[in-house]
């Protein structure tokens, strides 16, 4: 080498010279060419060259038309539109120019216009018959390089009916005295063959001559065409055989001139040509392979490992070795070879080696044997070819005994390759193949992705799927065509999952989204993605997400999304259970809307007829709506008339603005199986339970319950008056078993609603109807459960904030409600149960009454020892049973305690009564028991019903109060005060009791009867989950035990009955309605001065929530 | 057979394209473009050798390539050719390109400025997709003859000629043999500041 740079430098004198005025030339600004690469060559983008070449080609096209332009100036054009063709831009219209320029053009001129023909034409281009003359010509002319020039672009390409033509000419060529021209010759001719077979069947003779020519080139042309003959038809050549055996001697032994060695290798490509004929040749001939041993062997000896090309000689010379006849000596040379190609550090070699293997151990598996490790070590080889060559050899030696092996590196290198392999592929295919393709390619993909077992392989396979499209989704998602997004979108539905634990779950979700909001996505893929965040749903991360754009999407008016949406939201019910009551009521009004356009509801078609109508003189149409606001308006200017605003349907009126009456209709379906829905939309809406349905389109309805059978508000009746407090832990009263307890709440919540929810106002789609029987059926519980914890807790509270009420009201009474037992002892219900201890002191029943017992009729208390495996109902004093009550509240329990004190009210007719239950919670019988009860101007009666072993002890105790602001006071103490649960119970001022229980009907009538009214506002109360109107009744209704008989919209009306006193059993009716921030209410009553009293305690009640 | 010869930069900017069987325009640039995403990928250390690919020629196609600096070298053949002789035979063409044209040019710029030269010589190395000439004095004889020809009409392409004829005067029969073709690509940049 380094006597190269020496003479290198010697030379640099005169090259430097030379090419300063070369260069100055060559690149010289004016250059075109060299202005368009320097131009491209800075360009960034695609665009920006796509500008420039355009703008180039234009040049070209007017320098080419121009008559102006010369020869000389046509090449270098043609040089520009070569490189513009080469960037992969037409230039077709130089085609013809290009021709031309090889027809008229000098020497040199003509150069460039064969190689711009050879490049911009192929072999069926018209274009081609015009230059046919030219080649003609050219190839009898006497320019040596005119005719190489012809010769090379008919090689190159020639029309294949022109080829008789020109052939004698170039038959011609092979006798030429230059040997570049015979040679050139034997590569045209070759070149023919390929094409037409059948033309050059006739010189067959003449190749054998070029095979023996003097020059070793033509030779080499020559072998070519005999290599193609022999892969075609060995047979017809074996005579050949011993030329060619001659001819590699020759070679390998350094006979041909030093001008052909390479690295000091004889003529390596030769050699190669002539192993490789030789091959075929000694294929399966025992007799040819004979002939070549020798040769084969030397070639093996004579191939010195220095270089590459000896490598490639080696190569050739095994596959021989191995493709003949074996001869096990040269055989086992062979193996050596394979060695040494299978152990080079050099990876080309390498991989040859494992080629070589792979070829060899079809004949002989031991072959591989010795090179286990290293195939091993090429299984974890980095590169992949090498990994699949490998496992090519390995497939070879694939047997009985290795199989489930080689498998499962097969399978693994598919995995790590092949996975990533085919999805970039699609990818690819999916973002260049676009929206054009057919569909069912995605459809196809998706299908393979989605077959299969689900092993390993395959979610390895459709992890990297996951993966690769969440890294597409990160970038630049404009320019992705809408069938790659649809497909991206099912694949990320479906399989998110696989990758969740590995990164923020959200980010699917938001990648979703952020689709959804690209103004490029069309509404099939907005579907596609909307069905995708359906799936991913069963996370709670993702449903945020999913319901914001759902949301969104709801305002869309596409009726795809809506199906699309409807369908997606079905599935998440069904199958995910996220029961967020305020979702769902939303997506449920939301569902709603998604039918209303299916309607006409313009009524386009009759605009025909309306007008017709108007101008007979008809009155323009009011809608129903408008109408209904008209009489809303009516009512609320004059309430006079109650009655007449009565008829306005109920439906109407019960379907706030806001609401839509599926929602409604959605409860009163659902509580055909479970009553508790209507609870639950009661709470936010129109309560349907409880109320008779006295109101249709056409005006009342007749009566058709008895008076028995009215409901009982029974949910937020006044509290039992009981606040039970354990002094140690100040804990809340519920020492139930909170499950039971809820379960005990719920169940004398919803209790005997059923009946009452048979309103069905608004038919509902039946596509809703659907869905809520598959709810029903296949998940009732689950989703009724569901459903209704909300509310289920909400209820709890509300029971519990009651019973706190009496806490306070008892509070107010003169002690607090944690003072000491000594404070307090005038006014608490003590007891001491006998945990357990059987042997209690004192076996009397003592009753100590704080004031005059006197048998007065009204509010009483009674104390119940039931068992407790019985429901408390059973063991109602007979004569309580059948009345109206309030639900068993536990008033206190201890978990150790092992008595349990649970109270009802039961509204009598005439008086209130409190019953008490005591329960044993202990398995063994109570024996001896003390209660106490102390009580002031309460009538106790004792009851003993329904004795068990266990329950020994009935007491009962019906105080009775005299007047509703006296305190009245009940105590219970026992002989011992340890650990005594306190239970206040607070006084009765109960201002009305039972209610006035009276229909909206009979309430209309009563109202217009009545003389004696007073209108005043009260203050609202405003809780977060009711509307005020609803939370102020309610209110009221658990102060003062009003009865509400109906509200409707921002209306409530609300009646009560004067229990004691002078005007006692008089009714007094109240009008609510929500004015502003207040309620204005409108009380009428027969007896003068109830509405003030009644007013006065409102406002009292109203005050202290 | 050969059936194409890319040349191609490291950013897959095409410097030279010649195909020997017929494709149409787009799949040509195809073909470009997922050679050169195959070749792209692989790292200087791994093998030269690539199959499997599908565009030319179904399975019977592999792509053998050399990286120079910033070119890419790549020849599709299909089975009937030596990997490692064709390996050999990129060496000889790209030796041929350097001592013919660019002494004296930083060989980064090849294909840039020559355009025309380069095919004249692949004319000369690879004719219809055989291989013609594996000799390197042959090819710049061959291409030499052409050169004098333009020489004498002191044309377009004169200054290569001149170059040429100035290797020849340095005694440019001797050198293949003396050069270790292995190791150019590193010998070469030293040669470039010339």
């Amino acid at each position: 080498m380094s006597d190269v740079v020496e003479k290198t430098l010697s030379a640099l004198p005169s090259l430097l010279s030379l090419d300063s005025q070369a260069g100055a030339g060559k690149l010289s600004p004016s250059s075109k060419l060299g202005n368009l690469i320097k131009g491209i060559t800075e360009l960034t983008s695609k665009h920006e060259e796509e500008t420039l070449i355009k703008k180039e080609l234009e040049s070209i096209k007017e320098q080419v038309a121009s008559p102006n332009t010369t020869m000389r100036q046509m090449k270098e054009i043609m040089v520009r539109a070569i490189y513009c063709e080469m960037l992969g831009y037409q230039a077709s219209f130089s085609y013809i120019h290009a021709i031309k320029l090889a027809q008229q053009g000098s020497v040199l001129e003509k150069r460039v216009g064969y190689l711009a023909v050879s490049l911009f034409l192929n072999e069926t281009d018209e274009f081609l018959l015009l230059l046919v003359n030219t080649v003609l010509k050219d190839l009898q002319s006497t320019n040596l390089i005119e005719v190489c020039m012809a010769l090379t672009v008919v090689s190159q390409m020639f029309p294949k009916d022109m080829i008789p033509a020109i052939l004698p000419v170039v038959e011609e060529k092979l006798t030429h005295p230059k040997e570049i021209i015979r040679r050139k010759a034997v590569l045209a001719l070759y070149k023919f063959y390929l094409i037409a077979p059948n033309q050059v069947q006739h010189i067959h003779s003449k190749f054998r001559k070029a095979l023996c020519d003097k020059d070793p080139g033509v030779m080499t042309a020559s072998l070519h065409i005999y290599l193609q003959l022999i892969k075609e038809n060995p047979e017809s050549y074996k005579d050949l055989t011993g030329s060619m055996v001659t001819i590699l001697r020759q070679v390998v032994g350094g006979k041909l001139p030093l001008d052909f060695n390479y690295h000091s290798v004889p003529a390596p490509w030769l050699q190669i040509q002539l192993l490789r004929i030789l091959a075929y040749l000694g294929k399966e001939d025992q007799g040819t392979s004979e002939m070549m041993y020798d040769v084969l062997e030397e070639s093996l000896r004579r191939a010195e490992m220095n270089h590459n090309i000896t490598y490639a000689i080696l190569f050739e010379c095994v596959k021989t070795i191995y493709t003949v006849h074996p001869k096990s000596q040269l055989l086992e040379k062979a193996a050596e070879c394979i060695g040494n190609f299978v152990l080079s550090p050099k990876i080309n070699l390498k991989y040859l080696g494992l080629k070589a293997l792979t070829y060899v151990v079809q004949q002989d598996a031991n072959l591989a044997l010795p090179h286990q490790m290293t195939i091993i070590e090429c299984l974890d080889h980095s590169d992949v070819i090498i990994k699949r060559e490998t496992l090519e050899l390995l497939f070879r030696i694939t047997n009985a005994q290795n199989v489930t092996v080689i498998v499962e590196k097969m399978l693994e290198f598919l995995r790590l390759t092949y996975n990533v392999w085919f999805i970039q592929t699609m990818n690819s295919v999916f973002s260049l193949g676009g929206d054009v393709m057919q569909p069912d390619i995605p459809n196809n993909f998706l299908r393979l992705l989605a077959e299969g077992v689900d092993n390993v392989e395959d979610r390895q396979l459709r992890l990297f799927a996951v993966d690769s499209y969440v890294s597409l989704l990160q970038g630049e998602t404009a320019k992705l065509p809408q069938r790659f997004l649809q497909v991206i979108s099912w694949v990320l539905g479906e399989y998110s999952y696989l990758r969740e634990e590995e990164s923020d779950p959200g980010s699917v979700m938001r990648l979703l989204a952020r689709l959804l909001d690209q103004r490029h996505t069309s509404t099939e893929t907005r579907s596609w993605v909307l069905g995708a965040m359906t799936k991913l749903c069963s996370s709670p991360v993702y449903t945020a997400i999913y319901w914001q754009n759902l949301h969104c999407y709801s305002t869309e008016r596409h009726w795809l999304y809506k199906t699309k949406c409807l369908s997606s939201l079905f599935k998440l019910y069904l199958t995910t259970l996220i029961f967020e009551v305020d979702l769902i009521i939303s997506c449920l009004s939301w569902l709603w809307c998604c039918f209303i356009p299916q309607v006409d509801s313009s009524l386009s078609f009759l605009d025909g007829y309306v007008s017709d109508a108007l101008a007979a003189g008809a009155a323009p149409y009011k809608s129903p709506h408008q109408r209904q606001e008209d009489l809303v308006q009516e009512k609320a200017l004059s309430l006079e008339p109650y009655g007449l605003s009565l008829p306005v349907s109920l439906s109407s009126c019960s379907i706030t603005d806001r609401r839509s009456p599926t929602l409604l209709s959605m409860s009163s379906g659902l509580s055909g199986n479970s009553t508790e829905l209507s609870h639950q939309e009661g709470s936010t809406t129109l309560k349907l339970e409880g109320v008779k349905r006295v109101w249709g389109k056409d005006g009342y309805l007749a009566q058709q319950q008895s008076a028995g059978e009215t409901p009982t508000p029974l949910v937020e009746l006044p509290s039992p008056l009981l606040s039970p407090q354990s002094p140690p832990s100040q804990k809340p009263s519920s020492g139930l078993e909170p499950d039971q307890e809820k379960r005990q709440l719920a169940s004398s919540l919803f209790v005997g609603l059923g009946s009452h929810n048979s309103v069905c106002l608004v038919r509902l789609p039946s596509t809703v109807w659907l869905f809520i029987k598959n709810c029903q059926s296949a998940n009732q519980s689950n989703v009724v459960k569901s459903l209704f914890k909300p509310f289920y807790i909400n209820s709890c509270q509300s029971a519990l904030h009651n019973l706190l009420d009496s806490t306070t009201v008892a509070s107010e009474g003169g002690a607090a409600t944690t003072t000491t037992p000594q404070q307090t002892s005038q006014r608490t219900l003590d007891h001491t149960t006998s945990n357990g201890n059987p042997h209690v002191e004192g076996t009397e029943q003592r009753v100590e009454a704080g004031g005059p017992l006197s048998l007065i009729r009204g509010n009483g208390m009674v104390a119940v020892v039931p068992p407790r495996d019985l429901p408390l109902t059973s063991h109602l004093p007979a004569e309580l049973s059948g009345l109206a009550r309030s639900e068993f509240t536990p008033l206190c329990s201890d978990q150790d305690s092992s008595l349990a004190l649970s109270a009802c009210r039961v509204y009598k007719e005439d008086a209130l009564v409190l019953l008490v239950f005591i329960s044993n919670n202990n398995d063994s019988a109570l024996h001896q028991m003390v209660l106490q009860l102390t009580c002031k101007e309460l009538e106790v009666y004792i009851f003993q019903t329904g004795l068990n072993n266990k329950v020994p002890l009935f007491f009962s105790e019906i105080p009775v109060g005299r007047s509703r602001n006296q305190d009245r006071n009940t105590r219970v103490s026992s002989n011992r005060d340890l650990e005594k649960p306190r239970i206040f119970c607070e006084s009765f001022r109960n201002f009305c009791s039972p209610p006035l229980t009276v229909s909206t009907g009979d309430y209309g009538k009563m109202w217009l009867s009545f003389s004696h009214d007073l209108k005043q506002n009260l203050r609202l109360v405003t809780t977060e989950h009711q509307e005020p109107l609803t939370a102020t009744l309610d209110a009221l209704k658990g102060k003062l035990h009003l009865h509400v008989v109906d509200i409707i919209g921002s209306e409530g009306i609300v009646a009560c009955r004067l229990l004691q006193g002078p005007g006692q059993g008089q009714p007094c009716l109240l009008h609510c309605r929500v004015h502003a921030d207040s309620l204005a209410v409108w009380l009428r009553s027969p007896v003068p001065e109830l509405p003030d009293s009644l007013l006065y305690h409102c406002q009292k009640a109203l005050t202290e929530t | 057979m050969i059936k194409a010869i890319l040349i191609f930069n490291n950013h897959g900017k095409p410097r030279l394209i010649r195909f020997y069987e017929y494709f149409a325009e787009d799949v040509q640039q195809q073909i470009i473009r997922e050679t050169f995403h195959l070749v792209s990928k692989r790292d200087d250390n791994v093998c030269n050798f690539l199959e499997g690919g599908s565009l030319i020629g179904g399975s019977d196609y592999k792509l053998i390539y050399r990286h120079y600096a910033t070119l890419y070298f790549v020849f599709c053949v299909d089975s009937s050719e030596s990997e490692l002789g064709i390996l050999d035979l990129i060496q000889v063409c790209y030796i041929t390109l350097l001592y013919t044209y660019h002494l004296q040019v930083c060989y980064i710029t090849l294909l840039y400025t020559y355009p025309l030269q380069v095919h004249f010589i692949l004319q000369e190395v690879v004719m219809g997709g055989m291989v013609l000439e594996t000799n390197m004095n042959e090819i710049v004889g061959q291409v030499e003859l052409q050169n004098r020809m333009e020489k004498s009409e002191g044309g377009f392409s004169a200054a290569p000629a001149r170059a040429v004829s100035a290797v020849k005067n340095i005694n440019l029969p001797e050198m293949p043999r003396n050069i270790n073709i292995g190791d150019i690509n590193i010998k070469v940049p030293s040669l470039s500041p010339f």
